[in-house]
Protein backbone atom coordinates (compact mmCIF):
# COMPACT_ATOMS: atom_id res chain seq x y z
CA UNK A 1 0.00 0.00 0.00
CA UNK A 2 1.70 2.98 -1.48
CA UNK A 3 -0.05 5.49 1.14
CA UNK A 4 1.18 3.38 4.22
CA UNK A 5 4.45 5.99 4.65
CA UNK A 6 2.32 8.91 4.94
CA UNK A 7 0.23 7.22 7.37
CA UNK A 8 3.16 6.22 9.10
CA UNK A 9 4.73 9.51 9.22
CA UNK A 10 1.33 11.97 9.85
CA UNK A 11 1.59 9.34 13.09
CA UNK A 12 4.93 10.23 14.27
CA UNK A 13 3.83 14.35 13.86
CA UNK A 14 0.77 13.58 15.78
CA UNK A 15 2.78 11.61 18.42
CA UNK A 16 5.72 14.36 18.46
CA UNK A 17 2.88 17.06 18.79
CA UNK A 18 0.79 15.79 21.22
CA UNK A 19 4.16 14.59 23.67
CA UNK A 20 5.89 18.16 23.57
CA UNK A 21 2.45 19.99 24.03
CA UNK A 22 2.43 21.45 21.01
CA UNK A 23 -1.41 21.14 20.61
CA UNK A 24 -2.37 22.97 23.78
CA UNK A 25 -4.27 26.15 23.58
CA UNK A 26 -2.18 27.17 27.11
CA UNK A 27 1.11 26.80 25.13
CA UNK A 28 0.01 29.14 22.23
CA UNK A 29 -0.98 31.40 24.99
CA UNK A 30 2.17 31.35 26.82
CA UNK A 31 4.39 31.96 23.73
CA UNK A 32 2.05 34.81 22.37
CA UNK A 33 3.12 35.70 26.17
CA UNK A 34 6.45 35.61 25.71
CA UNK A 35 6.48 33.26 29.20
CA UNK A 36 8.79 30.23 28.30
CA UNK A 37 10.81 29.22 25.76
CA UNK A 38 9.64 26.32 24.53
CA UNK A 39 7.34 26.89 21.63
CA UNK A 40 10.17 28.81 20.04
CA UNK A 41 12.35 26.28 20.91
CA UNK A 42 10.59 23.89 19.08
CA UNK A 43 9.90 26.01 15.91
CA UNK A 44 13.20 27.61 15.98
CA UNK A 45 15.41 24.27 16.33
CA UNK A 46 12.95 22.47 13.68
CA UNK A 47 14.03 25.61 11.24
CA UNK A 48 17.89 25.73 11.88
CA UNK A 49 18.28 21.73 10.95
CA UNK A 50 15.49 22.78 8.08
CA UNK A 51 17.90 24.63 6.65
CA UNK A 52 20.28 22.13 6.68
CA UNK A 53 18.28 20.04 5.07
CA UNK A 54 17.45 22.37 2.54
CA UNK A 55 20.85 22.76 1.71
CA UNK A 56 21.64 19.27 1.71
CA UNK A 57 19.09 18.37 -0.94
CA UNK A 58 20.00 21.06 -3.10
CA UNK A 59 23.78 20.95 -3.12
CA UNK A 60 23.63 17.15 -3.46
CA UNK A 61 20.92 17.29 -5.83
CA UNK A 62 19.36 14.51 -3.57
CA UNK A 63 17.24 12.23 -5.50
CA UNK A 64 13.93 11.31 -4.47
CA UNK A 65 12.12 7.77 -3.76
CA UNK A 66 10.90 7.39 -7.14
CA UNK A 67 14.40 8.79 -8.69
CA UNK A 68 13.60 12.45 -9.61
CA UNK A 69 15.97 15.23 -8.35
CA UNK A 70 13.78 16.42 -5.30
CA UNK A 71 12.59 19.81 -6.34
CA UNK A 72 12.11 22.46 -3.57
CA UNK A 73 9.04 25.47 -4.80
CA UNK A 74 9.85 28.72 -4.01
CA UNK A 75 7.29 31.27 -3.14
CA UNK A 76 6.87 34.39 -5.11
CA UNK A 77 7.44 37.15 -3.03
CA UNK A 78 4.08 40.09 -2.50
CA UNK A 79 3.52 42.16 0.64
CA UNK A 80 -0.60 42.35 1.10
CA UNK A 81 -0.93 38.55 0.49
CA UNK A 82 1.18 37.19 3.38
CA UNK A 83 1.24 40.30 5.65
CA UNK A 84 -2.78 40.70 5.88
CA UNK A 85 -3.23 37.27 5.48
CA UNK A 86 -0.77 36.26 8.68
CA UNK A 87 -2.66 39.07 10.24
CA UNK A 88 -6.27 36.71 9.97
CA UNK A 89 -4.61 33.54 10.81
CA UNK A 90 -2.00 34.83 13.60
CA UNK A 91 -5.57 36.45 15.13
CA UNK A 92 -7.37 32.80 15.29
CA UNK A 93 -4.49 30.85 15.84
CA UNK A 94 -4.68 32.82 18.85
CA UNK A 95 -8.30 32.41 19.98
CA UNK A 96 -8.50 28.57 18.94
CA UNK A 97 -4.35 27.63 20.56
CA UNK A 98 -4.49 25.38 17.31
CA UNK A 99 -3.31 25.91 14.13
CA UNK A 100 -4.43 23.35 11.33
CA UNK A 101 -2.35 20.38 12.03
CA UNK A 102 -2.83 20.24 15.74
CA UNK A 103 -6.82 21.11 14.85
CA UNK A 104 -6.37 17.21 13.88
CA UNK A 105 -4.77 15.70 16.16
CA UNK A 106 -6.46 17.26 18.82
CA UNK A 107 -8.92 15.11 17.86
CA UNK A 108 -7.39 11.94 18.31
CA UNK A 109 -6.91 13.05 21.64
CA UNK A 110 -10.61 13.25 22.01
CA UNK A 111 -11.29 16.78 21.76
CA UNK A 112 -14.56 16.40 19.99
CA UNK A 113 -15.26 19.69 19.44
CA UNK A 114 -12.69 21.08 17.60
CA UNK A 115 -14.61 19.52 14.69
CA UNK A 116 -16.46 22.62 15.08
CA UNK A 117 -13.41 24.23 14.32
CA UNK A 118 -12.17 22.35 11.55
CA UNK A 119 -15.41 22.71 10.21
CA UNK A 120 -15.31 26.83 10.85
CA UNK A 121 -11.97 26.39 8.86
CA UNK A 122 -13.10 24.76 5.72
CA UNK A 123 -15.88 27.64 5.50
CA UNK A 124 -13.03 30.21 5.95
CA UNK A 125 -10.68 28.84 3.31
CA UNK A 126 -14.63 27.77 1.13
CA UNK A 127 -15.00 31.83 1.99
CA UNK A 128 -11.48 32.49 0.82
CA UNK A 129 -12.11 31.19 -2.42
CA UNK A 130 -15.33 33.00 -3.24
CA UNK A 131 -13.73 36.66 -2.74
CA UNK A 132 -10.12 35.72 -3.22
CA UNK A 133 -10.64 38.01 -6.71
CA UNK A 134 -11.58 41.11 -4.98
CA UNK A 135 -8.44 41.05 -2.25
CA UNK A 136 -4.91 42.60 -2.80
CA UNK A 137 -2.37 40.17 -2.96
CA UNK B 1 13.97 -0.90 27.95
CA UNK B 2 11.81 0.73 30.88
CA UNK B 3 13.73 3.57 30.96
CA UNK B 4 13.13 4.31 27.21
CA UNK B 5 9.28 3.48 27.67
CA UNK B 6 9.86 6.20 31.20
CA UNK B 7 11.50 9.16 28.64
CA UNK B 8 8.27 8.34 26.42
CA UNK B 9 5.79 8.97 28.51
CA UNK B 10 7.03 12.00 30.20
CA UNK B 11 6.46 15.43 28.03
CA UNK B 12 9.23 15.77 25.11
CA UNK B 13 11.53 18.87 25.54
CA UNK B 14 11.82 21.45 22.51
CA UNK B 15 15.05 19.99 21.44
CA UNK B 16 13.37 16.07 20.80
CA UNK B 17 10.17 17.82 19.23
CA UNK B 18 11.60 20.25 16.26
CA UNK B 19 14.64 17.64 15.17
CA UNK B 20 11.64 15.71 14.63
CA UNK B 21 9.83 17.98 13.11
CA UNK B 22 12.30 18.64 10.71
CA UNK B 23 12.73 14.85 9.58
CA UNK B 24 9.15 14.97 8.88
CA UNK B 25 9.41 17.51 6.91
CA UNK B 26 12.50 16.10 5.36
CA UNK B 27 10.80 12.73 4.50
CA UNK B 28 7.99 14.44 2.63
CA UNK B 29 10.60 15.62 0.40
CA UNK B 30 12.33 12.60 -0.39
CA UNK B 31 8.69 11.13 -0.98
CA UNK B 32 8.24 13.63 -3.32
CA UNK B 33 5.73 15.96 -1.42
CA UNK B 34 5.65 18.64 0.44
CA UNK B 35 5.25 19.75 4.27
CA UNK B 36 1.67 21.75 4.37
CA UNK B 37 -1.05 20.99 6.97
CA UNK B 38 -3.50 23.43 5.81
CA UNK B 39 -3.77 22.24 2.17
CA UNK B 40 -5.76 19.65 3.19
CA UNK B 41 -8.83 22.11 4.60
CA UNK B 42 -8.37 22.80 0.69
CA UNK B 43 -8.88 19.64 -0.14
CA UNK B 44 -11.45 18.73 1.93
CA UNK B 45 -13.28 21.52 -0.14
CA UNK B 46 -12.45 20.31 -3.01
CA UNK B 47 -12.71 17.03 -2.16
CA UNK B 48 -16.63 17.90 -1.52
CA UNK B 49 -17.26 19.36 -4.66
CA UNK B 50 -16.33 22.99 -4.06
CA UNK B 51 -14.56 22.92 -7.32
CA UNK B 52 -18.61 23.35 -8.99
CA UNK B 53 -18.97 26.69 -7.30
CA UNK B 54 -15.49 28.52 -7.22
CA UNK B 55 -12.55 27.78 -9.01
CA UNK B 56 -9.98 27.36 -6.06
CA UNK B 57 -11.33 24.09 -5.49
CA UNK B 58 -11.62 22.94 -9.14
CA UNK B 59 -8.56 20.69 -9.14
CA UNK B 60 -8.45 16.71 -9.05
CA UNK B 61 -8.15 16.53 -5.40
CA UNK B 62 -6.94 12.60 -5.10
CA UNK B 63 -3.70 13.55 -6.01
CA UNK B 64 -3.25 15.20 -2.97
CA UNK B 65 -4.32 11.84 -1.72
CA UNK B 66 -0.65 11.47 0.13
CA UNK B 67 -1.15 14.89 2.22
CA UNK B 68 -4.69 13.40 2.85
CA UNK B 69 -3.46 10.02 4.37
CA UNK B 70 -0.54 11.96 6.27
CA UNK B 71 -3.62 13.56 8.02
CA UNK B 72 -5.33 10.07 9.06
CA UNK B 73 -1.96 9.26 10.62
CA UNK B 74 -1.28 12.84 12.31
CA UNK B 75 -5.19 12.09 14.46
CA UNK B 76 -4.08 8.40 14.60
CA UNK B 77 -0.95 9.91 16.48
CA UNK B 78 -2.84 11.95 18.75
CA UNK B 79 -4.80 8.52 19.67
CA UNK B 80 -1.96 6.51 20.34
CA UNK B 81 0.19 9.25 21.97
CA UNK B 82 -2.82 10.56 24.21
CA UNK B 83 -4.16 6.82 25.20
CA UNK B 84 -0.84 4.77 25.47
CA UNK B 85 2.14 7.11 25.66
CA UNK B 86 0.81 9.87 28.00
CA UNK B 87 -0.21 8.81 31.73
CA UNK B 88 -0.75 12.42 32.84
CA UNK B 89 -2.02 14.67 30.43
CA UNK B 90 -1.06 18.33 32.68
CA UNK B 91 0.66 21.01 30.53
CA UNK B 92 4.17 22.17 31.91
CA UNK B 93 3.36 25.64 31.16
CA UNK B 94 5.05 28.21 33.14
CA UNK B 95 4.35 29.65 36.45
CA UNK B 96 3.30 33.28 35.01
CA UNK B 97 1.07 31.56 32.41
CA UNK B 98 -1.06 29.79 35.11
CA UNK B 99 -0.83 33.02 37.53
CA UNK B 100 -1.98 35.04 34.42
CA UNK B 101 -4.96 32.57 33.28
CA UNK B 102 -6.13 31.87 37.24
CA UNK B 103 -6.21 35.78 37.24
CA UNK B 104 -9.10 35.30 34.41
CA UNK B 105 -10.95 33.21 36.66
CA UNK B 106 -9.62 29.91 35.10
CA UNK B 107 -9.69 26.60 37.07
CA UNK B 108 -6.56 24.52 37.19
CA UNK B 109 -4.97 26.35 34.66
CA UNK B 110 -2.43 23.57 32.31
CA UNK B 111 -4.60 20.33 34.19
CA UNK B 112 -4.92 19.58 30.17
CA UNK B 113 -4.44 20.24 26.91
CA UNK B 114 -7.26 22.89 26.79
CA UNK B 115 -9.18 25.28 28.96
CA UNK B 116 -12.75 23.07 29.66
CA UNK B 117 -14.02 26.63 30.04
CA UNK B 118 -13.73 27.22 26.73
CA UNK B 119 -13.81 23.97 24.56
CA UNK B 120 -16.64 22.08 25.07
CA UNK B 121 -19.81 21.42 23.41
CA UNK B 122 -21.70 23.70 26.06
CA UNK B 123 -19.49 26.47 25.72
CA UNK B 124 -20.37 26.74 21.74
CA UNK B 125 -23.54 28.05 22.70
CA UNK B 126 -22.13 30.98 24.66
CA UNK B 127 -20.36 33.99 23.16
CA UNK B 128 -17.40 32.65 24.37
CA UNK B 129 -17.74 29.50 22.71
CA UNK B 130 -18.67 31.15 19.54
CA UNK B 131 -16.34 33.66 19.42
CA UNK B 132 -12.78 31.17 20.28
CA UNK B 133 -13.95 28.02 18.70
CA UNK B 134 -16.43 29.53 15.45
CA UNK B 135 -14.81 32.75 14.83
CA UNK B 136 -11.49 31.74 15.55
CA UNK B 137 -11.33 28.41 13.34
CA UNK B 138 -13.20 30.30 10.52
CA UNK B 139 -9.86 33.14 10.67
CA UNK B 140 -7.51 30.28 10.61
CA UNK B 141 -9.10 28.67 7.59
CA UNK B 142 -9.27 31.79 5.70
CA UNK B 143 -6.07 33.63 6.41
CA UNK B 144 -4.00 30.30 5.92
CA UNK B 145 -5.92 30.39 2.12
CA UNK B 146 -4.82 33.97 1.91
CA UNK B 147 -1.54 34.08 3.60
CA UNK B 148 -0.43 30.55 1.07
CA UNK B 149 -0.21 28.47 4.30
CA UNK B 150 0.23 28.03 7.95
CA UNK B 151 2.54 26.89 10.61
CA UNK B 152 3.75 24.03 8.86
CA UNK B 153 4.24 25.57 4.98
CA UNK B 154 4.95 28.89 6.20
CA UNK B 155 7.13 29.00 9.80
CA UNK B 156 8.73 25.58 9.30
CA UNK B 157 9.24 24.82 5.40
CA UNK B 158 8.95 27.80 4.49
CA UNK B 159 11.97 29.54 6.72
CA UNK B 160 14.04 26.68 6.00
CA UNK B 161 14.07 27.26 2.57
CA UNK B 162 14.90 31.15 3.34
CA UNK B 163 11.62 31.85 1.85
CA UNK B 164 11.22 36.11 2.34
CA UNK B 165 7.36 35.19 1.90
CA UNK B 166 7.42 33.20 4.25
CA UNK B 167 9.50 34.95 6.72
CA UNK B 168 6.97 37.95 6.47
CA UNK B 169 3.82 35.05 6.61
CA UNK B 170 5.24 34.90 9.97
CA UNK B 171 5.32 38.50 10.76
CA UNK B 172 2.17 38.25 10.43
CA UNK B 173 0.95 35.38 12.51
CA UNK B 174 2.81 37.19 15.14
CA UNK B 175 1.23 40.65 14.42
CA UNK B 176 -2.18 38.60 15.11
CA UNK B 177 -1.37 36.47 17.52
CA UNK B 178 -0.34 39.01 20.04
CA UNK B 179 -2.74 41.88 18.66
CA UNK B 180 -4.79 39.01 20.09
CA UNK B 181 -3.18 38.10 23.05
CA UNK B 182 -2.42 41.12 24.56
CA UNK B 183 -5.02 43.25 23.29
CA UNK B 184 -8.36 40.92 22.83
CA UNK B 185 -8.12 38.16 24.83
CA UNK B 186 -7.86 39.82 28.10
CA UNK B 187 -11.53 41.04 27.21
CA UNK B 188 -12.89 37.68 25.74
CA UNK B 189 -11.47 35.66 28.78
CA UNK B 190 -13.83 37.68 31.03
CA UNK B 191 -16.93 36.68 28.92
Amino acid sequence: MKYLKYIALGVLFGVTLTKAEIISWYRIYEMFMFQSFHMYGVIGSAVVLGVGVNQYIKRTRMKSISGEIIHIPNKPFSIPRYLIGGTLFGLGWALTGACPGPMFILLGNGVWVISIAILSGLAGTYFYGLVRHKLPH
Amino acid sequence: MSYVIDFIQQPWPWYVAGPLIAFVMFALYYFGNTFGMSSNFRNVCSMLGGGRSCDLFDFDWREQTWNLMFTVGAILGGFIAYNFLTPDTAVGISPATIADLEAYGMVEPGKNFVPSEIFSFEELLSWKGLIFIVFGGFLVGFGTRYAGGCTSGHAISGMSNLQPASLLAVVGFFIGGLLMTHFILPHLLML
